[in-house]
């Protein structure tokens, strides 16, 4: 871009009348020049360029899709971390019901043996003591029975009677059992 | 400078605003051949070295999480293959390089153009031209080499009336050819009239009294001109894709 104005004797002798462009004397020298370029860009990208650029933009869409792989990876087993945390606290607190339920169930079996035990115990000691009282009540009425026949005989004799004791022993019998 | 030169012109004005389109030798005078390096060589070199600074050296950390550069170079790669996916369909991928090429080539220059000083390869109708019926020829071949003579479907309207049919066919004849002329001018055309605007204002900003508007207009349509420099190298791109599509698919 030459200055309009500078040296304008010149460029008034210069300047081609009407537009540069038409001048078909420059025409070989553009259209050589042009596939020279076109072809040279070409191959720089067909050969560098645009292989390269498909390469990176291929790379950065697999790097992507292997990161959101990795994170539903690491979010599944997130998940399944998570899942067996719950198990094992379920797991847990059915054991700990399980021991619990063992341990009463324990308690409950020798509380009952204990009682059953006391029970029998008590028995045996309410029948010893109910056979005493009957051995007692026995010697007593065995003991009423002999002074009662002594008594009988001291006042037959007593009173001036034959010591017929059998006679006395039947008499006693009698008034007892009667 | 410039009022003594105005003097010396007799106080009018002098604008070349087509001067920077000028196709010169880089290496002393004289005629220019085929192979003479010209300053359209020099912008064009510059072209490829954008391309490889933008793809290529950018791009040699591969980055997973990129840098600055890199994402310029993804954003490019994954804008221009969406576009070629979703316009040409899945079948249009293999020809993904050659549109990334062109769409590259194409902003590249645009945008180096503006660079103040500068020659925008894209404003030449003849660089344009071979962009344009390069696509066009390309795209016809490919049609009658993927589709046979199936391909001449694209011009008989089958969802019209059949009266309606001949006449339409003629039609999508006549639009068929002009794509590439409308493809090519649209890109040299915008271009260089950006510029040539450009020029004209930055040649009112000689003149004191209205330097400051002049100046203001060359700002505004310097930002006018990097949307525009983005967006034609869209559309061009764009419209290849369309008619790759129309060569892949022309039954509709």
């Amino acid at each position: 871009m030459a200055t309009p104005t500078h040296d304008a004797g010149h460029a008034a002798a210069t300047s081609a009348p009407g537009m540069p462009q038409l001048n078909i004397e420059h025409f070989p020298n553009q259209i050589f020049w042009l596939a020279v370029t076109l072809v040279v860009i070409y191959f720089v990208l067909s050969r560098v360029a645009l292989p390269r650029i498909g390469g990176i933009l291929a790379e950065r869409a697999g790097t992507i899709t292997n990161d959101i792989a990795a994170a539903e990876e690491l979010k599944a087993k997130a998940l399944a971390a998570e899942e067996a945390y719950n198990k094992a606290l379920a797991d847990a607190r059915t054991e700990a019901n399980r021991i619990a339920a063992a341990t009463k169930a324990e308690i409950q079996g020798e509380l009952a043996q204990a009682i059953a035990k006391a029970d029998a115990e008590i028995a045996a000691k309410t029948a010893e003591s109910e056979k005493a009282v009957a051995e007692i009540r026995a010697g007593a009425a065995a003991a009423v029975e002999e002074v009662a026949r002594d008594t009988a005989a001291a006042l037959v004799a007593a009173l001036g009677g034959k010591d017929d004791a059998k006679a006395v022993n039947a008499a006693v019998d009698t008034r007892i059992k009667g | 400078m410039a009022t003594e030169e105005h003097a010396a012109e007799g106080s009018t004005l002098v604008f070349h605003p087509m001067d920077q389109f000028i196709v010169k030798p880089l290496f002393g005078e004289g005629p220019v051949a085929w192979y003479t390096p010209t300053n359209a060589t020099l912008w064009m070199g510059l072209a490829i070295v954008a391309v490889i600074a933008l793809l290529v050296l950018s791009t040699s950390k591969r980055a997973i999480v990129p840098g600055r550069g890199q994402s310029i170079a993804e954003m490019a790669y994954g804008f221009v293959y969406k576009m070629v996916e979703d316009v040409t369909g899945k079948d249009g991928i293999k020809y993904f390089p050659y549109i990334m090429t062109l769409f590259m080539f194409i902003v590249c220059a645009n945008f180096l153009g503006l660079i103040p000083g500068s020659f925008t390869t894209t404003s030449h109708i003849a660089v344009t031209a071979i962009l344009g019926f390069g696509v066009f020829i390309c795209v016809t071949i490919l049609g009658f080499v993927k589709n046979g003579t199936h391909f001449l479907g694209l011009f008989w309207v089958s969802s019209a009336p059949l009266a309606l049919r001949p006449i339409l066919a003629i039609i999508e004849l006549i639009s068929y050819f002009v794509r590439p002329v409308s493809h090519s001018i649209r890109l040299a055309g915008n271009m260089m009239a950006g510029h040539a605007v450009l020029k004209v204002f930055a040649g009112f900003a000689q003149v004191a009294a209205i330097a400051p508007i002049a100046i203001l207009g060359v700002t505004a349509i310097y930002g006018l001109e990097l949307l525009v420099a983005f967006i034609q190298a869209y559309v061009f791109t764009i419209l290849t894709c369309v008619y790759l599509k129309d060569a892949l698919h022309p039954g509709h």
